[in-house]
């Protein structure tokens, strides 16, 4: 009988496996099949008003990467706090929560969320805006990280650091931290790569633009959203150049992931 | 034959808990002699041992009652229950030293490792920073084995090297009193005697106190043991007199190993 159940369970859970894995293979299959035929030098060097994605491309990153700027470290910090001062503390768990419920938020209501509180005042969509909320999508994911590869780290090791006369900040900073390098690391490019990807909370906030920036105040090119608009278009050859940009933007996160991965493997030292 | 510590009427109660792990406990440190404190798990061996060099106060709401003195050579002693200030702390953990149980190796070079400290306590000359760490790989006898890879990873080591690693981290600040609680516990039967042949070149120059399970240990290493159960000090005296004929039946039926 238990072998029976055994059975139907490895039956059933490769299949599902193989399922999941088709549609991954499919998804990455038609990416590939109608993003080369657009793919060219050409649409790295021009921006979307000549049917390039350089603008899109750059944008993106720079939305990105800005929000990581200040999303790491504030999210690090935060990590920092819930793990090594008020571990266990009411206002620490309250917190703890308070992020988990962010981190499971739907991203357009982030999106919605940023619109209300920015984009209606300033009266157009802008860099900032959506800045503000790549931010917010990533800082729970932070906090959540770093508090995690913290709570890895042997208690041992941070007694050993104070026992020998260093103060509690010092063993943080620069033995704990240093423990669980690797592990936040991972978070950080998985995190990274998750943002780079959004779309819904980009749509009304930072919304996209087919020239070259002029600005974070101003509306700003967003490749994920462009992908979006690009879609729907009567033209054969913007919905190619969506295709083209879908590509990209698929072969930028993968390869983050596989980063991300790579540096898990690499846990040891 | 002079004191390094005194601990007297020592209580210690944990946070929360409802009763007492320490009962006026009442015991001598002699300077530089290894003192071993022995008994049956969970009868308090630890839970003194870091009260010696407040390490307890990484969490707070313990309670401290009675007494522990530390003498230094030219102040009058201190009881270190008094201490409050961040910088007494670091102050006090610099003279009384610890080594726990599970090697812990910082995640930073070998060398890194003992500069740490150093550097902690403001010594920035990389000639003198060198220096000392090489004594104190010596103290160990840990030099000659990796002192062509001083910049690897510390992590490296065996676990045994790696617990040289930690007690010459502590030994480098040239404290005056050393803690080690089951310091060889996790270490293979080689590991344990390089561990005991240098507690024995130690004691020349520091007071030590041990916390261990093996009573083969207790009775090679030291010259005073201490019998403890469930938060009492038992029996204290000589580490012959306990082994060859306590005065306690207690302590000859935990010797015997008839408990515990
Ligand atoms: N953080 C803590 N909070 C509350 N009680 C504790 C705590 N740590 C230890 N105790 C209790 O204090 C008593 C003494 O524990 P301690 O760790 O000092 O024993 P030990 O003699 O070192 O034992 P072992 O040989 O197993 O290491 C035990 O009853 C234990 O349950
Ligand atoms: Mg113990």
């Amino acid at each position: 009988m238990r072998l029976w159940v055994n059975k139907v369970a490895i039956i059933l859970s490769t299949a599902t496996a193989l399922l999941g894995l088709l549609f991954l293979g499919w998804i990455l299959f038609t990416l590939v099949i109608k993003g080369v035929s657009s793919l060219s030098p050409y649409i790295f060097t021009h921006d979307l008003i000549n049917n390039g994605i350089r603008n899109l491309l750059w944008g993106q990153f720079v939305l990105a990467g800005l929000a990581s700027i200040i999303g790491i470290p504030v999210g690090i910090l935060a990590g920092i706090y819930l793990q090594e001062y008020g571990n266990h503390t009411r206002y620490a768990n309250f917190i703890r929560d308070l992020s988990d419920v962010m981190m499971s938020a739907p991203s357009i209501v982030v999106g919605t969320f940023i619109y209300a509180v920015i984009v209606v005042p300033v009266g157009h969509t802008n860099g900032w805006a959506g800045i503000a909320a790549l931010f917010v999508m990533m800082l729970p994911i932070v906090v959540r990280t770093t508090d995690d590869m913290l709570s890895l780290v042997p208690i041992e090791l941070r007694e050993a650091g104070i026992a020998i006369g260093a103060p509690k900040y010092h063993v943080i900073f620069h033995i704990i931290l240093k423990a669980a390098k690797v592990g936040i690391m991972t978070g950080l490019i998985l995190a990274f790569a998750r943002i780079m990807g959004e779309t819904a909370p980009l749509l009304y906030t930072s919304g996209s633009s087919i020239y070259m920036s002029s600005g974070l105040s101003e509306t700003y090119p967003s490749m994920t959203v462009s992908i979006y608009n690009l879609a729907t278009m009567p033209s054969e050859e913007l919905v190619g150049l969506a295709w083209a940009a879908a590509l990209i933007l698929t072969l930028v996160v993968l390869v983050l992931n596989l980063l991300g991965r790579f540096l898990i493997k690499d846990k040891r030292l | 034959m002079s004191n390094k510590m005194e601990i007297k009427n020592f209580s210690f109660t944990y946070k929360k808990a409802k009763a007492p792990s320490l009962h006026q406990v009442t015991l001598p440190i002699k300077a530089n002699k290894v003192t071993a404190i022995i008994g049956p798990s969970g009868c308090g061996k630890s839970t003194l041992l870091r009260s010696m060099n407040r390490i307890h106060d990484l969490y707070p709401g313990n309670k401290y009652e009675g007494e522990i003195l530390l003498y230094h050579e030219e102040k009058q002693p201190q009881n270190i229950l008094d201490i409050k200030k961040e910088n007494e702390f670091i102050e006090l953990r610099q003279k009384v030293g610890m080594v726990f149980q599970k090697p812990t190796p910082f995640p930073m070079s070998i060398f890194d490792n003992i500069a740490y400290g150093l550097r902690l306590t403001g010594l920035k000359n990389r000639y003198k920073l060198h220096e000392q760490v090489e004594k104190a790989l010596r103290d160990v006898a840990l030099w000659d084995e990796v002192k062509d890879r001083l910049h690897d990873d510390a992590r490296g080591l065996s676990g045994g090297q790696q617990q040289r690693l930690c007690i010459a981290r502590v030994i480098a600040l040239k404290p005056d009193v050393l803690l080690f609680d089951e310091p060889t516990s996790a270490l293979d039967p080689l590991s344990t005697l390089a561990i005991e042949e240098m507690i024995f070149e130690l004691k020349k120059n520091y007071t030590i106190t041990i916390v261990t399970h093996n009573m083969q240990q207790a009775s090679r290493v030291s010259e005073y043991t201490a019998f403890m159960y469930l938060g009492n000090l038992v029996e204290y005296d000589t580490t012959e007199t306990i082994f060859i004929r306590p005065n306690k039946k207690q302590t000859e039926d935990y010797i015997t190993g008839k408990f515990g």
